[in-house]
């Protein structure tokens, strides 16, 4: 669970200085870091020898060129991309940058493609399934781990089961399942219900939750039993507020999933009223002009990336703590 | 001790204790109400329909009808069905050349070095929190025959383009690019997780016996490592092979049949053919495959835990 509990910020405490000799020794921290990381295949020895630094600067910098080349420079020319004119596009080489600074094709894109409409949609979406999971994910998760039920490995056990079935070979009977959803007869499809409510059989979030809170300890609870509280007080008064990070990682994978996702919502909200971010615009690719359909990818990878920017500790640390323990 | 410890629910009278027992049931089956009314509509469900459509012509208007394995044979004797498994296949096998060794000796580089760690870590992120359809587009963009990025670089260093996506012998590798692309990022990051685990003292005493960098690697890092590269090969697989996204906005599986994938033939079966028995009994094979491959994984995660 190290992972998990690193997850929260640590708290910095504010140097009781003047601001600029903070800022120096904060500085001066920062530099003496590196020297006192553990050692990995190379020894500091080795990398400090003559021809140890020669070699290490050189991968540094060939790393940093490759890395910038490889993973940035296809997004700096997507941006860039979207500002030249058709002209400029279609010429052999095309210029490096464009010639002006020209904001039309992402104002195109927005109009031309409504990507307001389908930013909207694409945040209800997101955010139903949001509150569904946790509502649902984290009491289910609570009641397995802490209340332990009749039957409720058996009911563990299938949930956890799922993750062994790939999603994409059961598309076609979950697609007909929200088309006619058995016993209520109803229609999900065009609806939000058909993302918000199947982004809550998600065996892996159960899997996290519950894990996590196996690790909160009993006492802790059994204090609170004694004082007389109900199940669903102990789960809002003391549970929830120590599973902060868990249900933070959750939350984002929940968040980032129903955004990226392309080929559930491809089936289920076909409607061009209802369809997702990236639907929309994969919808609609091939009747765009070149520099129109450029700013609508730059427009539709805005919010993703930013939200890395935010929480780049969190989804990292959530990457790692699903497969690592798993 | 004269009274009972207060800590042991339930030790004085029984009637409480049962009662005790049917409340913590009930709330506790209130908690799981939710999740247990999504789990069987869109997860349980749709796995046992899997098998019942495999085996039904069903078109949703007349009651299905109880066919066997007509389906099965429908898919057999399509013509698009081997290339449909081949192409599969060898996406797969080029996924893992690119996508599953080059990963674990980028996270070994990154590991070493001392400067410019986050910025690193950030950048070969970056593509994996792009929308795949986003990422899949911008490629098609530069994928462009004509005055694409990548026949553009071809250019500047004078060797004639290619028609990548246009051309039999190219599409198949172009989409493993794509996907290795976007996807190289989330490998690396657990790698490189993995190996800030290994205890440094293990790397002194190979130094100590004399072993050289490559050595060091060979005999450290990946015994350490072992488990979580095996994982990361299955669950590599499985993921895969359900390619999808990128045969459907790059190349919509041609040129002749190139790139047409299982995934891919079963959306069409069932949303341009309106066959969803014939769709069904491919996801159902498709699945079989990959339980293969789930259940290798289970064993490994399982030896890992216990």
């Amino acid at each position: 669970m190290s992972n998990l509990t690193a997850l929260r910020e640590p708290t910095v405490e504010e140097p009781a200085g003047p601001r600029r000799q903070g800022a120096a020794r904060h500085r001066a921290r920062r530099r003496r870091k590196p020297t006192t990381e553990v050692r990995t295949i190379v020894s500091a020895q080795q990398r400090n020898s003559r021809w140890g630094r020669r070699i290490y600067w050189a991968t540094l910098i060939g790393v940093l060129v490759s890395f910038t080349a490889i993973f940035v420079f296809p997004l700096f020319w997507m941006v860039t991309g979207a500002m030249k004119s058709p002209d400029e596009l279609a010429q052999m080489p095309s210029p490096f940058l464009p010639s002006k600074v020209d904001f039309t094709a992402y104002r195109e894109a927005w109009d031309l493609m409504d990507l307001g409409l389908l930013l909207k949609n694409t945040v209800v979406y997101a955010a139903g399934a949001w509150m569904f999971t946790l509502v649902f994910d984290v009491s289910a998760a609570y009641a397995l781990s802490k209340l332990r039920p009749i039957l409720g490995n058996l009911i563990l056990g299938a949930m956890l089961a799922t993750l062994m079935i790939p999603t994409m070979v059961v598309l076609l009977p979950a697609y007909l399942t929200v088309h006619d959803l058995p016993i209520f007869h109803w229609d999900l499809l065009n609806t939000p219900w058909a993302i918000w409510l199947p982004a809550v059989a998600n065996g892996f979030n159960i899997f996290l939750l519950k894990r996590f809170f196996d690790s909160i300890p009993r006492e802790l609870l059994e204090a609170a039993e004694i004082d007389g509280a109900s199940p669903s007080r102990i789960l809002w008064k003391v549970v929830l507020p120590v599973s902060r990070p868990i249900i933070g990682v959750v939350s984002i994978f929940t968040v980032v999933n129903v955004w990226r996702d392309f080929v559930w919502p491809l089936l289920v909200l076909q409607d061009a009223e209802k369809m997702s971010i990236s639907v929309g615009i994969a919808s609609l690719s091939a009747q765009m002009p070149q520099n129109t359909l450029i700013a609508a990818l730059v427009i539709a990878s805005v919010p993703t990336i930013v939200v890395f920017f935010i929480f780049q500790r969190h989804i990292m640390a959530g990457l790692t703590a699903g497969s690592l323990k798993g | 001790m004269a009274v009972a410890s207060p800590t042991r629910p339930g030790g004085k009278r029984k009637p409480t204790r049962f009662k005790r027992n049917l409340r913590r049931n009930l709330s506790a089956y209130g908690f799981l109400s939710g999740a247990l009314i999504c789990f069987a509509f869109f997860s349980w469900y749709p796995i046992i329909r899997e098998f019942i459509l495999s085996f039904q012509e069903n078109n949703f208007v007349d009651p299905p009808v109880w066919v066997g394995f007509d389906n099965f044979k429908t898919v057999f004797e399509d013509s698009a069905f081997k290339p449909a498994w081949v192409n599969t296949v060898v996406f797969t096998l080029l996924a893992l050349v690119f996508g599953y060794a080059i990963p674990f000796l980028i996270a070994i580089v990154l590991n070493e070095l001392r400067h410019a760690r986050a910025y690193l870590r950030f950048v070969v992120y970056l593509p994996v929190m792009l929308p795949p359809a986003v990422a899949v587009l911008l490629f098609k963009w530069f994928y462009d025959p004509g005055p694409g990025l990548f026949n553009q670089m071809l250019g500047l260093a004078n060797l004639p383009g290619l028609s990548w996506l246009d051309s039999t012998s190219t599409a198949l590798l172009s989409l493993v690019i794509v996907s290795t692309w976007m996807n190289l990022g989330s490998g690396t990051l657990i790698y490189l997780a993995a190996l800030q685990t290994i205890p440094s003292e293990l790397y002194e005493a190979a130094e100590l016996d004399g072993a050289g960098i490559i050595r060091r690697i060979w005999h450290v890092t990946i015994p350490q490592t072992k488990l979580i590269l095996a994982v990361m090969l299955l669950l590599q697989i499985i993921a895969t092979m359900q390619v999808f996204i990128e045969p459907y906005l790059l190349t919509g599986g041609g040129p002749e049949n190139a790139t047409v994938s299982v995934v891919y033939l079963m959306y069409q079966y069932a949303f341009n053919f309106t066959n969803f028995g014939a769709g069904s009994a491919l996801g159902l094979m498709l699945m079989l495959v990959l339980m293969v491959f789930s259940v290798a994984y289970l064993r490994i995660s399982r030896e890992k835990n216990g």
